[in-house]
Order: C-alpha cells, then structure tokens, then sequence
C-alpha cells in the first residue's frame, strides 16, 4: 500500500513562504476553481490557504533558535476528519492515501474541521467548501509534465530543499530514509491519528576531531627519533636545491 | 470553539420539540395504565403539532449552519460512520412520527390493535407515541454524540454531554408542557410540573458535573507535541496570516473571561434555578404566568448554555494560533 507524504525537515527550512506562494499559486488556477482571498488588498487580509509557514521562538534569551513550522494537512492514516463527514465528501483515496474533499459533494458544515486536531483544514469563505492540501494530486500524476516536476508545488518551490516528498510506506523512499536516519517525528501523537507527513528536527552540526586524525598516522616520512647524521660527503638537501 | 448561533438554534429548539413530545406520550402512557385520566385527543394531537413546529424551527435554523445547503440531501449518505448524518435521518423520521402521532390523535383514525389480557388497550397512537419516543431519544443521543465523539475536544468527549443533551431537552419540554397543560388540561398541570421540576434539577446535577469534570482536565495537548519541540518555553511569533483566518474565525469566541463566567452564571440562574422556583410556587398557586414565565427564561438560559457549551471547548489547533508579531 502507497501513503505519499511530505517529509520537512525543520533543520534545513528558512521560513522564506515560497512553498505557501508556490502553493497558493499552483492550487488557485487549477481545474477546481481558485482558493479565493477577502480583503486581498484592504486592511484586514485573508483567505483559503492549503499550507502556512509559522515562527516559534524556543528558548530564553541569548540561548534561543527561531523555527520555522511550515503547516499543512498530514494526510493521517487515520484521518479522524473521514469518517465524520456526513456527505462522504471528505475521503482517504485507497491507492496513495492522499486524503481529498470532493468539492462538489462538500455541504460546508465545517464538521471535519472541528474533527482534525492540527487545523488543516480551512472553508473557502466564498464558494463555502472545505479545502485543504491535495499533495498537488493533479501535478504528481500528470504525465505531460517531465517526471522530475512531478511533484507537489511546494516541495518545488523550496530553495533549500527543506521539504521531500515520496512513499513513507516504501522503506527505500527518500522519505522513509530520511525519516529514519534523521529522528523524523509525527505531530501530536497522544491522539492516535498517525500522521503520514513527517518532520525531521533541529541538528547541532559538530564535527568531532581527534588529535590523531589531524596528521596521517602511518606518515613514512615520520620517524621516532633523530634520523642518522649524513656524511659530510653526502648530498644535503641544501646541495640539490638551488636556492 | 466560536459558538455558531444556527447550532445553538438547532439543537435547543430540537431539544424543546422532543421534550414536549416525551411529556405528552408520558401523560398518554400513565392514562393507558389508569394512573392518570386519558385526555381529549385534541390535547395530545395539538400538542404534537407544537412539537413539531419546535423541530421544524430547529431545522431550519440548521440549513442557516450549512455553506451549500442546496446540497443537504447528500448528508444523510454516511450514517454508518458519522453521527452527524445519523442525526439528518433521525431528525425527519421524528418529525413525521410527530405529525403521524397528532394525525392519528386529530383525524380520530385510532384503531385498536390488540387487546391485552390484563385489560391493556394497545391503540395506533400507543405504537406511534413509542417509535415517537424511541426515535426522540435516538435523536438525543446522536445530537449528544455529534459533540462527544471527538476524542480531542476533551470537555465534550464524555457521557455526559449525551446526558445533558437528554436531561436540557427534557427539561425544558417538559416545562412547556406545563404551560400548555396549564392552558388546555388544567388538571394535568401538576403531573407535568412535578416532572418538570425533577428532570430540570437532573439536568442541574448533569450541567454541573460536567463543569466540575472540565474544570480539571489537564490538556493532552501542549505547544510541544504541537511542533514536537521538546523545549519547555516556546512563543510563537507568527502564523503565517496577519488578518486572521478560518482557524482564528472558527475555534475562538475572542470574549473575555469575564463575560465567560458571566454567561455560566445566567444560565445556571435561568435554565435551572429560576425555572425551578417558579414551577414549584405554580404546584400550589397554578397559574399561565408562573409556567410561561418558568419557559421562556429556561430557553433564554438554554441559549446561554449552548454558547458557552461551545465556547469551553478548547480546540487542540488553537496551540497554533497563538500569536502574532
């Protein structure tokens, strides 16, 4: 069974939003009509994004770190926002569990909403659906675009290459790999939904150098000891150097 | 949670309609083993129609909740997994349970069906009262579990919610059936009151248990498994809108906590204390305006225990929308 998923790696995430543009971008001109904005201009902006960058400060002063927290649906195992739908609108697709809202099935009763626990889900004030983040579902599948562009547009977008996307079922999958190797941890775990979305932690890069790894042990050229004074007749390197 | 005013609507005029409904086919159930004198069938009939336009203001108010009501049919497909379509089937099957238990009462068409040896005549309305009633409280209980199925919003995932869903419900229509005893069966008044007075301080018990239960709840949930940063002191400074959006509209009422403990104090002083003496001072000074009264401040106070039902239920994704900078 195949889950894609996005795996974001925290470390690495410079909290510049162009996933957020990326995503808005590519998911307001497709063939499911735009994620309309109020205001967009006006004093009070807002609008239907699939995907958000959040700031944290952790820490206390001098001793802190600025984490970006890039935010979008985690296409749960266990999404419990399925079966609360009382339309059959919201669903987990069986092949990729991708989880989807057919918007023409969606009645806006905002219930699914209050059934996830991390927010991911925002109604479009303006066509009074639910929208949420579809994995770019019409771009990874598309076969006119060359195979390296199938992929979602926020992972794209990213210039430090902080989100990865692929199969978290695939034990060979960049993502699994990077899940494994790198401490990768699912939001909210006490609620037992089994997040399929990933993120990777803060790293403290030190390099560990020893004192013998700073010159070459088996040096030939070094020698306990003092070396045999030469002849006075031999030549010396000062003899075949001419400087 | 922001309590939306159509689900307020919804759920406490439901409640009232399938109140009424129960303190009639109670009266009509105590009449059939002789405990009480049996009534005109315009008492009963009547009544039910009252029932009934109490649901159908319910659901009304309900289609006011929907972004794309045009689309409602749809929700009642996935009963087998959401509560909520299962209370968009139940809610019309005891609407028209409703209407067919006054028609059978109105039109006179009343059969009786068998004839018990000891005496016990099982008529059409006895059949459609108790369907009436079972699917009344199949409505409260899927109502209650719309709420107390969410297993995060940890004020509402307890018995209790259902509990009180039944206990407000029957409550206060069993208190407008006083008022229209008082009205139309003078001699029922009592009856009625009397249950009215218990299921009201049930409810009483039921509310305040379920306030002494949030009280202490210790959140599951905190900003660190949120981001899954294992630092004690994290603030947020950004989250990713400055304008708000729809999960700052959605999941915070933005009142103070002044007009929180404002709003508990009226509706406790409303649906239960207020409601109580009034129907205990009618027991033996039966009035129209002691029950009249006695309803209309225990809806009022329903509104207000709606509101803040929503309002203490506390979202785990609001640990996202903590600040702006």
């Amino acid at each position: 069974m195949t889950q894609l998923a996005l795996v974001i790696d925290l470390n690495v995430c410079v909290g510049c939003h162009a996933c957020v543009t990326s995503c808005k971008e590519w998911n307001t001109s497709g063939a499911a009509g735009p994620l309309c904005d109020e205001n967009p201009y006006g004093a009070d902006p807002t609008g239907t994004f699939f995907n958000r960058v959040q700031t944290f400060e952790v820490g206390q002063y001098p001793d802190t770190e600025t984490v970006h927290f890039p935010k979008s649906c985690l296409h749960c195992e266990d999404p419990p926002c399925v079966p609360v739908c009382p339309t059959g609108a919201s669903y987990k697709r069986k092949e990729d569990g991708i989880v989807l809202v057919d918007y023409d099935k969606c009645i806006g009763c905002k219930y699914c909403a209050w059934a996830c626990p991390y927010g991911a889900r925002e109604i479009d004030e303006k066509q009074k659906v639910m929208k949420k983040c579809t994995l770019c579902v019409d771009r990874i599948y598309d076969t006119t675009l060359p195979e390296a562009d199938r992929k979602p547009a926020c992972v794209m977008a990213c210039p430090t290459s902080a989100r990865l996307f692929g199969d978290v079922h695939d034990a060979e999958s960049v993502v699994s790999k990077a899940i494994r190797e790198s401490a990768g941890y699912a939001l909210m775990p006490e609620w037992g939904t089994h997040p399929a979305n990933h993120y990777l932690p803060r790293r403290k890069t030190n390099l560990k150098i020893h004192e013998d790894e700073l010159e070459r042990a088996d040096n030939p050229l070094k020698v306990d000891g003092k070396l045999p004074k030469p002849n006075k007749s031999d030549p010396t390197l000062d003899d075949v150097t001419s400087w | 949670m922001n309590p939306a005013l159509s689900v307020i609507f919804l759920t406490t005029l439901i409640g009232v309609g399938q109140g009424l409904f129960l303190a009639l086919f109670t009266q009509q159930s105590y009449a059939l083993f002789e405990l009480l004198p049996h009534q005109d069938a315009r008492f009963y009939g009547w009544g039910s129609l009252l029932a009934l336009a109490f649901t159908m203001a319910g659901l009304v108010a309900s289609f006011f909740h929907l972004g794309r009501p045009k689309r409602a049919w749809r929700s009642a497909t996935q009963w087998r997994t959401s509560w909520l379509s299962r209370e968009v089937i139940l809610l019309p099957a005891f609407m028209g349970m409703l209407f067919l238990y006054a028609m059978s009462h109105l039109s006179g068409f009343n059969p009786v069906l068998v004839s018990l040896p000891s005496g016990l005549v099982i008529d059409v309305t006895v059949v459609l009262g108790s369907l009436g009633t079972l699917l009344a409280f199949a409505l409260f209980v899927s109502t209650g579990m719309i709420y107390a199925c969410l297993h995060f919003l940890r004020e509402w995932y307890s018995p209790l919610t259902v509990i009180n869903f039944i206990l407000l419900g029957g409550a206060s229509g069993f208190t407008l059936a006083t008022l229209y005893a008082a009205l139309f069966a003078p001699t029922q008044t009592n009856f009625l009151d009397g249950w009215a007075i218990i299921i009201t301080l049930l409810g009483l018990l039921g509310r305040s248990s379920s306030l002494w239960r949030n009280a202490r709840l210790k959140p599951k949930s905190s900003l660190q498994t949120a981001i899954g940063i294992k630092h004690p002191r994290i603030v947020q400074t950004a989250q990713g809108a400055m304008g708000g959006s729809f999960n700052t509209r959605e999941f915070f009422h933005g009142k103070s906590e002044a007009f929180l403990s404002t709003m508990k104090t009226a509706f406790f002083l409303l649906t239960f204390v207020v409601p109580v003496l009034l129907l205990v001072v009618n027991l033996s000074y039966p009035s129209i305006l002691l029950p009249g009264v006695a309803f209309v401040a225990q809806y009022v106070g329903l509104l207000a225990e709606r509101w803040y039902f929503f309002a203490e239920a506390n979202h785990p994704q609001n640990l996202y929308y903590q600040g702006v900078s």
